[in-house]
């Protein structure tokens, strides 16, 4: 088995909330996606990669702001983390 | 310098709202020429020999000077240079002079070259696009260097193209820490023709596209420091509107400096997005040293000392 990875970065932490950033790896070696190879995201939602087979395991926490930064930005940070498993060749 | 041409405030608003200006196709053919001649093309590299060694014995030939660190930029090249000729072109003068003011210091230069599919065939190596990052480190500081990047030549799609992305500048991370985002909406890819400058931001998010064409594509960056406060340092009319109708709006706007300022880019998010709006206030503020400045009311709310 191989894994394909999906990162999608939402706009609120909702994971049916617009997707506004993405990433995509590839445990097969089949693809070899990589930064810039794409201007539309391949979802529009989280919840439309679920439609498709993907499997959310880990999602961004909802952190308080600390008392003096609140302004300051930094990370996108509405992340998912999604997997498919595959058969390797 | 009286007649210097510098930037007018929509254009400083445009700089501080998205971290970059563009002027396509402003360098003379002339000085594109001498720079590529100057800068010299890669050898095609012997079987087995490493990409990286090919690059450095370009740069290692190129007619381009090592220049230390700090150095005043207007020392940093030699007269009658292709660079120190662009840098003198009224246009660019001004722009630098408003952005980092007259007497800017040089930080740093660098020829970014991204060889075509046969060399790597060649001399191996992945050929792959650079991750996006954020140059040099975590910049906690109020105003901002000036990158310029020249591209001698025309840049098509194929060639991969600096890829940025507009409003990420007032972002705090820590360069490539980032790498991880492949891909982020509103991304734009340098296509160009020849003589386009991109002045940025040294905050905004960028990387090397990767170059599937069957030729070299070369670009020069250099970066530089003000050496003056960056207060009121370009063609500062018109001065800030008053406040404006916000959220229920039923008549169109006129572009102003806060219409353009509160404009939002693809990738933001819902929440944070309006932090970016607050951030852009502050830079305004700092740029124009008038610290009661505000667009749409976002920090006249928090400011409210009847709250405090």
């Amino acid at each position: 088995m191989r894994q394909k990875v999906l990162v999608l970065y939402l706009a609120n932490s909702a994971l049916d909330a617009p997707t506004v950033a993405w990433a995509v790896y590839d445990g097969t070696g089949e693809t070899r996606p990589m930064a810039g190879d794409n201007d539309k995201p391949p979802y529009r939602t989280g919840v439309d990669a679920l439609k498709d087979g993907w499997r959310l395991f880990q999602a961004a926490q909802i952190l308080p702001h600390h008392r003096g930064e609140e302004f300051d930005l930094a990370y996108l940070k509405y992340e998912f983390f999604f997997e498919k498993l595959v058969e390797a060749a | 310098m009286a007649d210097l041409p510098l930037l007018g405030s929509l254009d400083m608003a445009r700089f501080v709202a998205r971290g970059f200006l563009r002027f396509d196709g402003v360098v003379p053919a002339e000085i594109n020429d001498q720079f590529l001649t100057e800068a010299g093309e890669a050898d095609y590299p012997k079987p087995g020999q490493k990409m990286m060694r090919t690059y450095g014995e370009l740069l290692h030939r190129a007619q381009i000077p090592e220049v230390a660190a700090a150095t005043p930029l207007s020392d940093a090249y030699p007269e009658g240079s292709a660079v120190a000729r662009l840098l003198a072109l009224p246009l660019v003068k001004g722009a630098i002079q408003s952005l980092v003011g007259a007497e800017p210091v040089f930080d740093h230069h660098f020829l970014h070259v991204t060889f075509p599919p046969a060399y790597y065939q060649a001399g191996g190596g992945e050929h792959v696009s650079q991750h996006t990052h954020q140059d040099s480190t975590i910049d906690p500081t109020a105003g901002f260097d000036l990158q310029i990047m020249y591209y001698p030549h025309k840049v098509t799609r194929d060639m991969g193209g600096t890829r940025f992305i507009p409003g990420t500048h007032l972002r705090r991370v820590s360069e490539v820490a980032l790498g991880r985002y492949q891909n982020i909406a509103g991304q734009q890819h340098m296509v160009c023709e020849a003589g386009t400058l991109l002045f940025l931001h040294n905050g905004i998010w960028h990387g090397g596209g990767v170059n599937h064409s069957d030729r070299t594509r070369t670009m020069f960056k250099v970066r530089m420091n003000p050496s003056r406060p960056q207060v009121r340092l370009w063609d500062v009319e018109p001065k800030a509107q008053a406040q404006r109708p916000i959220f229920l709006v039923k008549t169109p706007q006129p572009e102003t400096v806060e219409s353009i300022l509160m404009t939002s880019e693809p990738w933001f998010e819902q929440d944070t997005g309006r932090l970016e709006f607050v951030n852009r206030i502050k830079l305004w503020r700092h740029l124009t040293g008038d610290p009661t400045y505000d667009a749409d009311y976002w920090m006249g709310r928090l400011e409210n000392p009847a709250r405090a």
